[in-house]
């Protein structure tokens, strides 16, 4: 919210620069988001001299006139009738920005360029004189920037206005907080008004039907208006908090909105059917044409505020075209009424309106100004439009808003705020903000104060809101800072963020860099990875309100965000990556349930495995990169019985058939690694293959192990015999090397595969697959004879079960 | 015998003088030492001489060997840095043989640390869902339906009652609901708001922290977060509280630091005020208390959350938030 400095001196009398102002109020909880020099639009205008005035060969009514700016000289094209040689006047050069919002530009009129324009009263904000340019006292200097001429100077705060204050959506309210800052009164402008009679009731009436909606509507009726420009001190009001002046009526309910809070509406009483309010609830599908010419849709819980037919106004939102303030306007009914923040909110956010009231009422206006409010208003129309008040106010108020007096003990709120504040200090703070303290209470001088917010104070319901009000006048700062205690518990982090830590360390030292993609995805990711139909990832949690299309739900796995961010590296020519993402997916099975959310670790790897260099050509990573380090990674973790898996073509469709694999712990499947599908690699516009890992961290948690027991190192030396057989190619090596492994002999320490080979000279079809065989004993050095007939045993078994040859 | 040993010894040292390369010397090494060298046949002959001077040869042959051994791997050693020609050996100035360089994203190691500093004050870390149910987000944190406190954060919805969690608060309920007090924990995670800009993405990362005990008071607070922010960044960034507001905490403060670009004279970073705020805090607001059964006679507590990413801007010095969900390589690996 704005509020200028020149509007609050009105009600207190600022003392403080405007620096340490923005400071303390920032302190107290009013943030100042901003603080200008009001009069900055003035900076591209400056006291120039009008030297000669030619007639415009053109235009009868336009005169050319030449300009001294100081700076120079420049022709002006110039309509004022009161343009003389030699005069004074406010000469605005191009880029100036006029208060009621026209920028002022080089332009040509009528065949003559014009560099400048000179400026009345009105157009620059300074008064209402819109007849001809502004005269300045000759004694002014050519060239002066025009506001240090005229002195003309304010601050303007730009205030963040926290949900809970909207007591202070008013400069009344600010003025306050300053009058508690400095320790001084606030001045409040005159709301009373006198009624010798009660004339109203026999003109209107009001009737709320809705109470629940409205509990308080008041209302005002002024006749004999006379519809004209207010007069300058409001506009200039006005401007100042960057409201554009209407009308003298619409000015006034504007001026009293931003003087007390209160939003105000004004009727054309003329045009009310029956002359009478109705205040009641719309009807389903009923439809609304309101000020700013649109038509609304209304729905059942939406209040409105009728005449004796039709209805005329969005209550406490905004009015209706029908019954708006004309030029021909004469009599007017002021409604200030208290409206409930809940119905307004919900009104206000379904039909997408944010008005200056609504803000207001959503938040909560002071029940109990209702009637100040309208006297004022009702009277400065008076003042400025000739009107005169018919005598008498409807105060309709079904609902009475209490306000509840609340008990705060000194003890608790110093042990909250760590405090040694005295009975009388917290009196005094809650006093100078308009809190009442209960003086004829019995206790005193006693621990509890007895205390009455006033009734502005809607946020203030609990002896806690007291506390924060005496600390926030009081000065955060001054609160002295101590320490907790904390006894020594020390506990160890769960097991998943012990993964989790474990598990990026790990993938660092692998050479894997970590990214952090959204936990969105696209609507479609699903079809994106080809995923089966009955795949649970394709049981996305839609998000209704998504900022775009490809993030409209939420992931339900990593591939897709990795194969992004493999393209966006791309796209700056990035072409080697191993990265790792660990983060949750989500699948939802039931749109009203949470959804269930698996943390997973995922590794892609594309391009080299080692960059073109010195050391070596560069070599394309392939399916046995990844699957190293998917192998060392569980490895790491002594997660050992890991069986790799060939991955049914049905199983898993965003990886290439033939070239992936299930990762498995007995039946547990934990993962998968392999190869990016060619068609999802186009899927994300990308070619390079590309090859994956993903860890299901859920699967791994109840692997791990607390400790690991160590082993003895062997103290005999090991024995390694290597075989080679030649097989059919589709044989898995790891059935050869499980068939050695078979128990034949507690020798055979280890089989290790050294070499598989295909092409010249062995068969097509076959491959030679070759195995270094470790024998060892626990208890003694093995000499060749121990070994020699195990060694030769195996291999006869393995040319038997795999009906193999061996090489020539 | 004294002679020959010593005769012997006296030879191979005469050997050892002449010799120009370390193959020489390792061949006089063997000719003396090795299993079948002269000293190592004298030793093994000793059991050959009359008793009597066998204490007196054999530790003369000892101490000769021991000496010959020596000068053995001195005039090694001295062929070594002599004999070595200067244009020989390798260029190694050659870039070395790349080992795996991976690295940690900048808003993990950000995290880490800030975590690493509670958790040794005495913190747990307490982690939950993503996306939650309304209650915990908003209406159990005394954000009532309907209320403009809401209009704080831009909410994803997924249904009426479930969302994307806003902030990493209602952690803050779960926990309490399932244990009393004292209650130390610290939430790490991502939350989500729907907005986005320079300074906001959808995604981003909070820690959030709870302390619920006896006798806890908004004291304690400014100690903890002093000591925090001094461990954070250093003790020269001085903090600024003031009053904010927060639907679950009340008295609720906002936390300024001393801008750590400007140390306070004004700059962009800190918009020419001085300060940035990077921490909202506050008392534990007593409907929360009412919402999960504690006795609010008894305890006392305070809260507080943080922006990780915001922190990490501030760390690294990086202007874009969007930099740190690019995942650009060239980006990821400066940290």
């Amino acid at each position: 919210m704005k509020v200028s400095l020149s509007w609050l001196n009105d009600y207190v009398n600022i003392k403080m620069a405007a620096p340490d102002l923005a400071e303390a109020l920032t302190m107290v909880g009013l943030e100042i988001e901003s603080v200008t020099e009001r009069y900055r639009y003035l900076d591209t205008v400056f006291v120039g001299r009008i030297e000669t005035i030619e007639p415009h060969p053109n235009a009868d009514k336009l005169k050319l006139c030449r300009v001294d700016t100081g700076q120079g000289k420049i022709s002006v094209v110039c309509g004022a009738p009161n343009a003389e040689i030699g005069m004074l006047s406010p000469i605005a050069l191009p880029g100036t920005e006029f208060p009621e919002g026209f920028v002022l530009e080089q332009s040509v009129i009528r065949g003559q360029t014009s560099k400048g324009m000179l400026c009345s009263e009105g157009e620059l904000g300074l008064g209402e004189d819109r007849s001809g340019i502004m005269q300045l006292d000759p004694k002014l200097s050519v060239g002066d920037p025009l506001a240090s001429a005229l002195e003309l100077t304010d601050t303007v705060f730009e205030i963040e206005i926290t949900p809970n204050r909207p007591d202070c959506l008013s400069v009344i309210g600010v003025a306050r907080e300053i009058a508690a800052i400095q320790k001084d009164r606030l001045t409040y402008p005159d709301f009373k008004l006198n009624d010798p009679q009660d004339r109203i009731s026999q003109q209107t009436s009001i009737k709320i039907e809705a109470p629940d909606h409205c509990p308080r509507y008041a209302a005002r009726l002024l006749e004999d208006i006379q519809i004209k420009p207010s007069p300058f001190w409001i506009q200039e009001r006005l401007l100042s908090v960057g409201l554009r002046p209407i009308n003298n009526i619409v000015d006034v309910t504007n001026f009293v909105l931003m003087e007390t809070g209160q939003p105000l509406h004004a009727f054309d009483f003329d045009r009310l059917s029956q002359n009478r309010i109705v205040v009641r609830t719309a009807g389903k599908g009923e439809t609304f044409i309101t000020l700013d010419e649109k038509e609304r849709v209304l729905d059942a819980e939406m209040l409105m505020i009728c005449d004796g037919e039709k209805a005329v106004a969005i209550g406490g939102v905004m009015g209706g075209l029908n019954s708006e303030i004309e030029n021909d306007t004469t009599r007017v009914l002021l409604e200030s009424a208290y409206f409930n923040p809940v119905s307004i909110r919900r009104t206000a956010k379904k039909l997408g309106l944010g008005t200056d009231a609504a803000y207001r009422f959503e938040r909560g206006v002071d029940p109990g100004g209702t009637i100040a409010a309208a006297n004022r208003a009702a009277k400065l129309m008076a003042e400025i439009s000739g009107a005169k008040i018919i005598d008498g106010l409807i105060d309709e108020y079904p609902l009475q808003q209490s306000v509840k007096s609340l008990k705060l003990s000194t003890k608790k709120t110093n042990r909250l705020l760590g405090t040694r504040l005295q009975r009388k200090q917290i009196e005094s703070l809650l006093k100078s903000i308009e809190f009442k303290i209960e003086q004829n209470s019995t206790e005193k001088k006693g621990d509890t104060l007895v205390v009455t917010p006033p009734s502005f104070r809607v946020d203030i319901s609990r002896p806690e809101d007291l506390m924060e009000e005496v600390v926030r006048l009081y000065g955060y700062n001054n609160i002295p800072t101590t320490f907790p205690q904390m006894p020594a518990t020390g506990r160890l982090s769960t097991k998943e963020i012990h993964l989790r830590n474990q598990a990026r360390l790990l993938m660092n030292g692998f050479g894997f860099r970590e990214a952090v993609n959204y936990s969105f995805a696209h609507h479609q990711s699903g079809d994106h990875l080809q995923l089966d139909t009955a795949d649970p990832r394709r049981q996305l949690v839609n998000i209704l309100n998504p900022l775009t299309e490809d993030q409209a739900t939420m992931r339900s796995s990593l591939v897709p965000g990795l194969l992004q961010t493999m393209h966006y590296n791309f796209t700056q020519r990035i072409k080697n990556l191993q990265i790792f993402e660990i983060g949750k997916i989500f699948i939802g099975k039931d749109p009203q349930q949470l959804p269930q959310e698996t943390e997973m670790l995922a590794g892609l790897w594309t391009g080299t495995r080692y960059d073109d260099s010195w050391h070596g050509q560069d070599t394309p990573c392939d399916f046995y990169d990844i699957k190293g380090v998917a192998e060392r990674f569980l490895k790491a973790l002594h997660i050992d019985d890991i069986q790799f898996r060939r991955l049914p073509e049905k199983e898993c469709r965003y990886t290439r058939p033939g070239y992936s694999a299930q990762i498995f712990h007995n039946q547990s499947r934990l993962g998968l690694v392999g190869q990016i599908h060619p068609q999802v690699l186009m899927n994300f516009d990308l070619e390079q293959a590309a090859f994956l890992f993903e860890l299901n961290f859920d699967k791994l948690i109840p692997l791990l192990k607390d400790t690991t027991v160590s082993r003895s190192i062997p103290k005999f030396p090991a024995i390694f015999r290597d075989i080679t057989i030649i097989v059919n190619k589709t044989l898995e090596a790891q059935e050869i090397i499980n068939s050695a492994l078979t128990p034949s002999s507690e020798l055979v320490e280890d089989v290790s595969l050294l070499r598989v080979f295909e092409g010249t000279p062995i068969a097509p079809g076959q491959k030679s697959v070759s195995l270094r065989i470790t024998y060892r004993s626990l208890q003694k050095t093995l000499e060749d004879d121990d070994v020699t007939p195990i060694h030769q045993s195996i291999a006869n078994r393995l040319v038997q079960t795999f009906n193999a040859g061996l090489p020539a | 015998m004294d002679n020959s040993i010593d005769q012997i010894y006296q030879k191979a040292l005469q050997e050892l003088k002449a010799a120009t390369d370390r193959q020489a010397v390792e061949d006089i090494r063997v000719r003396y030492l090795g299993r079948k060298g002269a000293v190592t046949r004298f030793l093994r002959n000793i059991s050959d001489l009359p008793a009597d001077q066998r204490p007196v040869a054999g530790k003369q042959a000892n101490q000769c060997k021991k000496l010959l051994e020596k000068a053995c791997k001195e005039a090694a050693e001295n062929l070594e840095t002599v004999e070595e020609p200067a244009v020989a050996g390798i260029d190694v100035s050659l870039p070395g043989r790349p080992a795996p360089s991976g690295s940690l994203h900048p808003i993990t190691q950000i995290n880490q640390r800030i975590c690493d500093i509670f958790t040794q004050m005495g913190f747990d870390i307490a982690e939950g869902p993503e996306v939650e149910l309304d209650y915990y987000n908003f209406e159990a944190l005394n954000f009532p339906k309907d209320h403009p406190a809401r209009d704080m954060q831009d909410t994803f919805f997924v249904s009426d009652d479930i969302v994307l969690r806003t902030h990493t608060s209602p952690l803050q309920i779960r926990t309490m609901e399932k244990q009393q007090p004292p209650v130390r924990i610290i939430m790490p995670g991502k939350v989500y708001r729907c907005d986005s800009d320079l300074t906001h993405t959808p995604m981003f990362h909070q820690v959030e922290g709870l302390l619920v005990d006896e006798n806890v008071s908004f004291g304690d607070l400014k100690g903890t977060l002093t000591a925090f922010v001094h461990q954070m960044f250093d003790e020269q960034t001085s903090l600024r509280f003031r009053p904010g507001f927060f639907p679950f905490t009340e008295p609720s403060a906002e936390v300024d630091i001393l801008c750590v670009m400007c140390r306070g004279k004004g700059c962009r970073v800190c918009s020419q005020t001085g300060w940035l705020e990077i921490l909202g805090s506050g008392m534990v607001h007593p409907a929360l208390y009412e919402n999960v059964g504690y006795d609010a006679d008894r305890y006392t507590g305070f809260a507080f959350g943080m922006g990780v990413d915001r922190i990490a801007m501030l760390k690294f010095g990086i202007d874009d938030i969007r930099k740190f969900f690019e995942n650009d390589i060239r980006f990821l690996s400066q940290f």
